[in-house]
């Protein structure tokens, strides 16, 4: 039996899809990150697998990675004190408290 | 033929993975989701040193499961009272979440099914010994400028978490 | 010549306008009238040092084998559009442009003169100042243009500061409506002489007059025969710069702004509407002179566009009550006698005469002497304005005991006009009719009856305010002569009309700058003197002395009287063709389509978006989630689309 490139991928769409399913009905802003975590680190992963099987001479994809890896914790770390700021501001992190944006 | 052994990793990461997702977007308490996210960043870091990409594995743990999910812990620290629940939202919305991502995955799934580009190699084939990456290759990688040399997107990143911590000082900051 | 002199002509008054008008509103009125006064004298010595280097000189540069040159002292490109188009800014001196030089200086400098007095603790006298140095500025700037470009933007800004200057009393609704339309119809006009201009220039390759009016042979060749409804490009193209002369000479039918220009001060009516500005026109035809020649129809057009203003002009002024009235339309009339006088000179000898440029020196004779007695005239006028503050000769009469140095000197004026030898206007009268005589019998007996015209409305004037029957108001309010700041130019003015008809002007100007001696024809003068005599003789039975002889010409033609009276009703011509056809008919319609097509179109989309933004609004709901679930969906959807159209 060979571990051929679709065993992997399938997690990564169910992870991905988890992420989105979480986006959408999660109140807590701290928990729709995770779901963006969640969906960043699938894509991540996708680009691994690619890399592996499709061109294995190569590491363009890990290097990608390695590079969205960097961007994920400088994304988290501003989203967490944008975060902070507005539970500071409204008192809960509840998203759908944080309105304003609105017509 | 893979190894049995891969095999077996491979299906108790790949059922963890997917368990964990579900349990980290469905989890009531939000410090109990940070914690199944570390469970499912640690799994894909697994999944990364089988792939055979060990550096990017290890770099998989320290930033993520090291870095950020300790910014999490101490953002959900500094932001719930203790024990409190994340009641989820409205059912109109959960419904409306679910359909959506299920038409997601299932396009996602047909997709990947269908996929041209998919072919029979094994992972034994691909990890022939001439494709390893060695320190020494992501070195050269990280520190020239010439073709599939990324000593420019390295700097750049290097400003951009300049940036980014005077940028979260700034937003969080008390005043 | 050096440079300097001609710079600094200009540059003064630029100067005084910028200072008066940045800063006049710190100074006291003492101090910006004699600012403005102190630096246009300045101006005019060195106007008088150009013009006498220029006349006496014999500089072999300004004079070389007794015949006059034209020489240009500087002349710098100021703008290059393109290669062809290349727009210069210099400094003319010839026999006209000298001689304009000193005209405008000397007027100006007696209206400045006089201002202080006239216009003493009226709000805003600092900014007259500073427009009359602006008018003053651009004034010479059009004279000594070396190009007809430069003459185009120096034409405008005269435009202007005429503009700004009848409206100087701007709380004054008359004054107002007089400025616009002073300034309407002549940039009206001058729309026809920018075509012109652009036509002319288009053939030419040229603005510059000297290479113009060099060889106005070759130009007409240039133009290669091309013609435009039966006449040459160049006879259009001539005609249409005459147009705006038309315009600012206030010749039919483009006059009605002149008598309303009235609205503005007194002494502006003097420099601007009588003695300067309003002869532009007149420089105009002069100094494209030769090209004119060649074109025999814009000549003969401009003769007759004189000769019709002329009469017309001189017929209304008998019916007018406003004393600035009578004297606009003698204003008119006498510039429309210059015009006939360019009209009849011709450059080439006819019919065996030889001398034939006559008319174009005699028309710049009168030019100047015209200026001169009649900047006296309208001086004289302000002078009686300020004593008895009403602009109608029935609220005058019987002056004469009460003003005796306005008496004296309007007299001069009136004579002078009238042309009564020995007084200025009797000897370039003159030459006028001499010159027109030459040309056909005809015009000259035209003339001679509009100059017979003249004698009669101005004494008819004169006898109405300083004999006739007293006024009553006097015991009231006693009418007494101006300040020495008004009398010393009325003086001035008065021995100047007296005397310079003596000046041998055919020796200092002419069409080609070869002298010509003047010579008296006695035919000719005698018959004039005898109109005008007959034109006093006959005022004076008429109004020397209270009686019923004018009610009994009025009830005689009373139609006739009143349509003269009301200028021939051409203001209501124009207001009937702008209000009626043009504002009714014509705009109206564009009006309503504008309002109902275009700007409903504009509406409608407005409308349309507003309404269906706001039905869509509710979508923008400020839920992140709903968001990201619709951005979702479209990429499902994207993808599926994509799968079902490439799989």
């Amino acid at each position: 039996m060979d571990l051929s490139m679709l065993w992997y991928l399938v997690p990564s769409i169910i992870m991905f899809v988890c992420g989105i399913y979480g986006f959408m009905t999660r109140k807590n802003l701290i928990a729709i990150l995770i779901s963006l975590e969640l969906m960043l680190n699938s894509a991540d992963l996708n680009f691994v697998i690619f890399n592996r099987y499709l061109f294995p001479g190569s590491m363009e994809g890990m290097i990608f990675t390695l590079f969205a890896v960097a961007l994920a914790a400088a994304e988290t770390a501003i989203a967490i004190a944008i975060i902070i700021n507005i539970y500071r501001a409204v008192g809960n992190t509840d998203i759908n408290d944080v309105k304003q944006m609105r017509f | 033929m893979d190894s049995v052994g891969n095999i077996i990793v491979y299906f108790a990461i790949a059922i963890a993975l997917v368990i964990f997702s579900i349990k980290a977007v469905t989890a009531k308490k939000i410090l109990r989701a940070a914690t199944y996210l570390l469970f499912v960043l640690i799994g894909t870091a697994i999944f990364y040193f089988q792939l055979g990409y060990q550096f990017l594995g290890a770099v998989q743990i320290a930033v993520y499961a090291g870095g950020i999910m300790v910014l999490f812990v101490f953002a959900i620290l500094l932001t719930n009272k203790p024990n409190e629940q994340d009641t989820e939202g409205k059912n109109r919305r959960k419904i409306w979440g679910f359909l959506v991502s299920a038409a997601s995955c299932v396009l996602l799934l047909f997709a990947v099914f269908y996929m041209p580009l998919i072919h029979g190699a094994s992972l034994v084939e691909c990890l022939s010994a001439s494709n390893m990456i060695t320190m020494h290759d992501i070195g050269e990688a990280f520190t020239g400028g010439e073709k599939f040399q990324y000593l420019l997107p390295f700097e750049a990143i290097s400003v951009l978490l300049l940036a980014c911590i005077i940028g979260g000082v700034t937003i969080a900051r008390k005043d | 010549m050096e440079v300097i002199i001609p710079i600094l002509i200009l540059a003064f008054p630029l100067f005084t306008f910028l200072l008066l008008g940045l800063c006049g509103m710190k100074m006291s009125h003492k101090i910006a009238g004699f600012i403005g006064i102190a630096m246009l004298g300045t101006t005019a010595v060195l106007a008088y040092i150009v013009a006498c280097t220029y006349y006496f000189s014999g500089n072999p540069e300004f004079i070389l084998d007794g015949v006059r040159q034209q020489y240009q002292v500087f002349d710098v490109t100021w703008l290059a559009f393109t290669q062809s188009l290349v727009v210069k800014i210099g400094f003319l001196i010839d026999p006209i442009s000298a001689l304009m030089l000193v005209v405008i200086t000397t007027i100006s400098f007696m209206v400045h003169l006089y201002s202080w007095g006239y216009m003493e603790g009226e709000p805003g006298f600092q900014r007259y100042y500073a427009f009359l140095s602006l008018f003053t500025f651009s004034m010479l700037g059009l004279v000594v243009a070396t190009n007809i470009f430069q003459m185009y933007i120096f034409w405008e800004l005269v435009g202007v500061s005429s503009y700004l200057l009848i409206g100087f009393f701007y709380k004054l609704p008359s004054a107002v409506s007089a400025s616009k339309k002073a300034f309407i119809v002549t940039r009206f006009a001058d729309l026809g002489f920018l075509i012109g201009i652009l036509l002319l220039s288009y053939y030419t390759d040229t603005f510059n007059f000297i290479e113009l009016t060099q060889n106005p042979e070759l130009v007409f060749g240039t133009t290669g025969g091309a013609t435009y409804m039966g006449a040459s490009v160049l006879t259009w193209a001539m005609v249409l710069i005459f147009t705006g002369g038309m315009g600012k000479s206030a010749m039919m039918p483009l006059h009605i702004w002149l008598p309303d220009a009235m609205e503005g001060p007194t002494p502006v009516s003097a420099l601007i509407h009588a003695a300067t500005m309003v002869v532009a026109g007149v420089y105009l035809v002069a100094r494209m002179f030769p090209l004119y020649c060649v074109v025999d129809f814009s000549l003969t057009f401009i003769c007759c566009v004189g000769a019709i203003t002329a009469f017309y002009a001189a017929m209304v002024a008998c019916a007018q009550t406003d004393i600035k009235r009578i004297l606009a339309f003698s204003t008119i009339s006498q510039i429309a006698f210059m015009m006939v006088s360019l009209g009849v000179a011709y450059d080439k000898p006819i019919e065996g005469v030889h001398y034939s440029g006559l008319g174009y020196m005699a028309g710049m004779f009168h030019l100047f002497t015209h200026a001169m007695f009649k900047a006296l005239l309208f001086l004289g006028a302000g002078a009686l304005i300020h004593a008895v503050h009403s602009n109608e000769y029935t609220a005058m009469g019987g002056l004469r005991k009460y003003m005796p140095i306005t008496h004296w000197t309007f007299l001069i004026g009136c004579l002078a006009i009238a042309g009564i030898w020995p007084f200025a206007g009797f000897f370039s009268k003159d030459e006028m009719l001499a010159a027109m005589f030459q040309r056909h019998w005809f015009w000259g007996a035209w003339m001679t009856m509009v100059a017979g015209l003249t004698a009669f409305y101005m004494f008819r004037l004169y006898f109405l305010v300083f004999w006739n029957k007293e006024n009553p108001h006097y015991k009231e309010h006693k009418p007494h002569d101006g300040p020495w700041q008004m009398s010393v130019p009325l003086l001035l003015l008065a021995g100047v009309s007296i005397c310079c008809g003596w000046i041998q002007f055919g020796e200092f100007v002419t069409w080609n700058g070869e002298p010509y001696h003047i010579h008296i024809e006695a035919p000719v003068a005698c018959t004039s003197l005898i109109v005008a005599c007959v034109g006093i003789g006959l005022a004076a039975l008429m109004y020397l002395k209270p009686n019923n002889l004018p009610a009994q010409f009025k009830n005689a033609w009373p139609a006739f009287w009143k349509a003269a009276n009301r200028r021939f009703y051409w203001d209501e011509i124009y207001m009937f063709i702008t209000h009626n056809i043009i504002f009714n008919i014509i705009c109206k319609s564009i009006a309503w389509f504008d309002r109902h097509v275009i700007d409903a179109t504009m509406d409608g989309f407005a409308k349309v978006t507003q309404s269906i933004s706001y039905r869509i609004r509710g979508m923008q709901s400020g839920e992140v989630q709903g968001y990201v679930g619709w951005y979702i969906s479209g990429a499902i959807v994207i993808g599926a689309i994509a799968w079902l159209c490439f799989a």
